[in-house]
């Protein structure tokens, strides 16, 4: 429950530039998920927030009070990470309850006891409240990690790839699970993940990090449909968007190097001969690699498709994107 | 290259039963995947096409000879690991050569032979680099490069792409299945990953707790699944499977629950008591007029495409809709299943019962 800023904040570690003069507005409530590939800064910026590391330059602020020189115990932040860290001795139970033990909480039992419960029960692990720490499975012990985080009512939550260490399904409830919490209690989330699916199904807010750099901030939407950049729109989107010289279609604006088309901006039946080089089927959609003037470009069609390799399909631009020669958006 | 025929085959370790009569064909070029989650006996079937270890009971055929007993080194087959190991003192060119050297060809052939591979695998350029600075593309492309150079019948693969990241390994999978394409050699490949198994394989078995549940074409498995556990393991978001009870006679083209009838694919078999309605998400539509109800609890924004969690009285059910469709949270709406799609399975051993849809895919193979 308060809004996170981050202004011109820059970190370097030796000659490595990790975070180069970022400046970020986390509203209020809000679940901003960072994406870039490894070194992009996403952890960096968490560990910023968090107080594990201090900037070079620049200020950090929590619901409008500046954290410089404060410790992460002082910030009122609940951090997940990857690795999980978690009592070795102590029961799931007790490893739960541990930060709503703290004297400065003073939580009553009764209400420890309902908390601990209650995140349990989110995180599927009720059966395994009195197991050890250590009898877990990596999936298991990443739940009661998160679930420590969960019991607390920070302002802020903020976590980094909580997700990754489970299995497909799991992921798939605990995202929604997740989202839900956030939402209801109102705590204001920051969230670094490779996954792109997390990053669309959960954010209100996407910040798009390119060495060091925030390059894009805006909805998921916005980041998919209206993208500032190649590097930008090759974010979101499976299969990824597809980026052609600009001229291989005719039209192109003059300061045009590339076009860039997802799967619905490429037509379908009109247009110019392409040929079909592969087909995958993948259940609820298909995807046909296309050759098309020596170009491979991907796209989706119906999902009982009778296209096969070798044959011509007709594809046209829909509303394609035009990038320059450094890859930045001119249509 | 080879066909591979497995045929009631078995494997025990001790008292514990990994691998339970399980009887399948690989054809000759196939690409073919062996699909489950841990523990299933995937691993322990390929190992036993490998000769890595020996089945309880049961054959299996390469090329149409009985192999079961023989050690792998008389199977004429290359494996590749999930941790491929390089010989870190020898360079890219030594690493490949190793197995024909040791197999005594002559030193032109090697070079010849060698310079081949590296050209299906574009790695030329790099022949005479040490591996040990070498990118984890490069280190797998090199160790595919020793397994292909000997020319074995069939290639087997053990979750080769396991190890790297999401980014990374698309781009392995697609230049696998090109080469594929290119050599047509018969290759087993073992995964977990569903997405992998549909986009890389011509045929796919699933595996359940040592049991082939399924095979078959991957759109076929994923269009009418034999089992529950199919219709939930294959798919993401899953298939929807809403719990009922009722009693289907042969002929029957329609179902009951909650108050609503739905069509359903005419069924060629009876069942009675605790049943279940699976439907993929792609074939609901939202249609605030349809009788049968639930209320939005989430929406996942994907680009394209959106998934809409909906509860209804049979549980949580997830339809994927365009994104351009507007969906708000909490509001009530309709649910419309596409009759044509449905699969009823039967609750006491989770099987799909016959119908006019899926006879074709459940009764061969």
């Amino acid at each position: 429950m308060a809004e996170v800023s981050l202004t011109g904040v820059s970190k370097s570690f030796g000659d490595d530039v990790a975070l180069d003069d970022v400046t970020m507005t986390v509203p209020d409530g809000s679940f901003v998920v960072l994406l870039g590939p490894t070194g992009a800064g996403k952890t960096t910026t968490l560990r910023m927030v968090s107080g594990l590391d201090k900037p070079d330059a620049g200020r950090v602020r929590i619901g409008g009070r500046d954290m410089a020189g404060l410790t992460p115990a002082q910030r009122d932040v609940a951090m997940v990470f990857q690795q999980y860290s978690l009592y070795p001795h102590l029961t799931v139970r007790q490893n739960l309850a541990f930060p709503l033990k703290s004297p400065i909480l003073n939580t009553p039992p009764a209400e420890i006891e309902r908390k601990v419960g209650e995140v349990a029960e989110v995180l599927q692990i009720s059966h395994k409240l009195d197991n050890k720490a250590t009898a877990l499975s990596g999936g298991e012990m990443q739940r009661v990690s998160i679930g420590r985080a969960l019991v607390r009512s920070p302002s802020v939550y903020l976590m980094d790839e909580p997700l990754s260490s489970l299995d497909a399904k799991l992921r798939s409830d605990l995202r929604i699970e997740l989202k839900g919490i956030q939402a209801n209690s109102g705590a204001t989330m920051l969230y670094v993940t490779h996954d792109q699916i997390e990053a669309m199904t959960m954010a209100t807010h996407v910040g798009v990090l390119d060495h060091g750099k925030l390059v894009q901030f805006g909805t998921p939407r916005d980041i998919y449909e209206d993208p500032v950049s190649v590097y930008a729109a090759s974010r979101l989107g499976q299969p990824r968007i597809n980026v052609l010289p600009a001229e291989v279609f005719g039209g192109a604006p003059a300061t045009a190097r590339t076009i860039g088309l997802r799967p619905e901006q490429i037509i379908q039946g009109d247009g110019e001969d392409s040929m079909v080089q592969r087909v995958e089927h993948l259940g609820d959609q298909t995807r046909l690699h296309l050759i098309f003037k020596d170009h491979t470009l991907i796209t989706v069609t119906d999902a009982h498709t009778t296209l096969k390799g070798g044959d011509i399909v007709k594809i046209r631009p829909e509303k394609p994107y035009y990038f320059d020669a450094d890859g930045a958006r001119v249509a | 290259m080879a066909q591979i025929r497995i045929e009631n085959v078995r494997k025990d370790f001790g008292s514990f039963n990994a691998v339970k009569s399980s009887t399948f064909t690989i054809e000759d070029g196939e690409f073919f995947m062996l699909l489950g989650p841990s523990g299933c006996g995937k691993t322990t079937t390929l190992r036993m096409m490998a000769g890595l270890e020996l089945p309880t009971s049961g054959e299996i055929y390469i090329d149409g000879e009985e192999v079961g007993m023989k050690p792998a080194s008389q199977r004429d087959i290359a494996f590749v690991f999930q941790m491929f190991a390089l010989y870190p003192h020898m360079n890219v060119r030594k690493n490949i050569s190793y197995p024909l050297i040791s197999q005594g060809m002559a030193k032109r052939d090697v070079k010849k032979k060698v310079g081949e591979i590296a050209e299906i695998l574009g790695i030329t350029d790099i022949l005479n680099r040490p591996v040990g600075g070498l990118s984890g593309g490069d280190r797998q492309r090199v160790a595919l490069g020793r397994a292909i150079v000997r020319d074995p019948k069939a290639f087997f693969m053990d979750e080769p792409l396991g190890a790297l990241d999401a980014e990374f390994r698309e781009h392995m999978s697609q230049e696998l299945r090109a080469l594929h394409d290119r050599m047509n050699a018969t290759t087993v490949y073992v995964t977990h990953d569903q997405l992998e198994a549909m986009q890389m394989g011509d045929k796919i078995v699933v595996m359940n707790h040592g049991v082939v549940e399924q095979f078959g074409v991957p759109q076929e498995i994923y269009d009418w699944p034999a089992t529950k556990f199919v219709a939930q393991f294959i798919g993401s978001p899953a298939m929807n499977l809403l719990d009922f009870r009722a009693m289907v006679g042969v002929g029957d083209t329609q179902v009951t629950f909650g108050n609503v009838t739905f069509d359903i694919p005419r069924v060629l078999e009876g069942a009675n008591g605790d049943m279940t309605f699976g439907v993929r998400p792609e074939h609901i539509r939202l249609d605030d007029a349809a009788p049968y109800r639930g209320k939005v609890s989430a929406v996942e924004y994907l680009g394209t495409t959106q998934i809409i969690t909906l509860d209804t009285s049979n549980g949580a059910v997830k339809a994927r809709v365009a994104s351009s469709e507007r969906v708000r949270l909490g509001e009530k709406t309709g649910l419309r299943f596409d009759p044509q799609t449905v699969t009823i399975f039967q609750g006491a051993n989770g099987r799909a019962l016959l119908s006019l849809a899926n006879q074709g895919v459940l009764t061969n193979g």
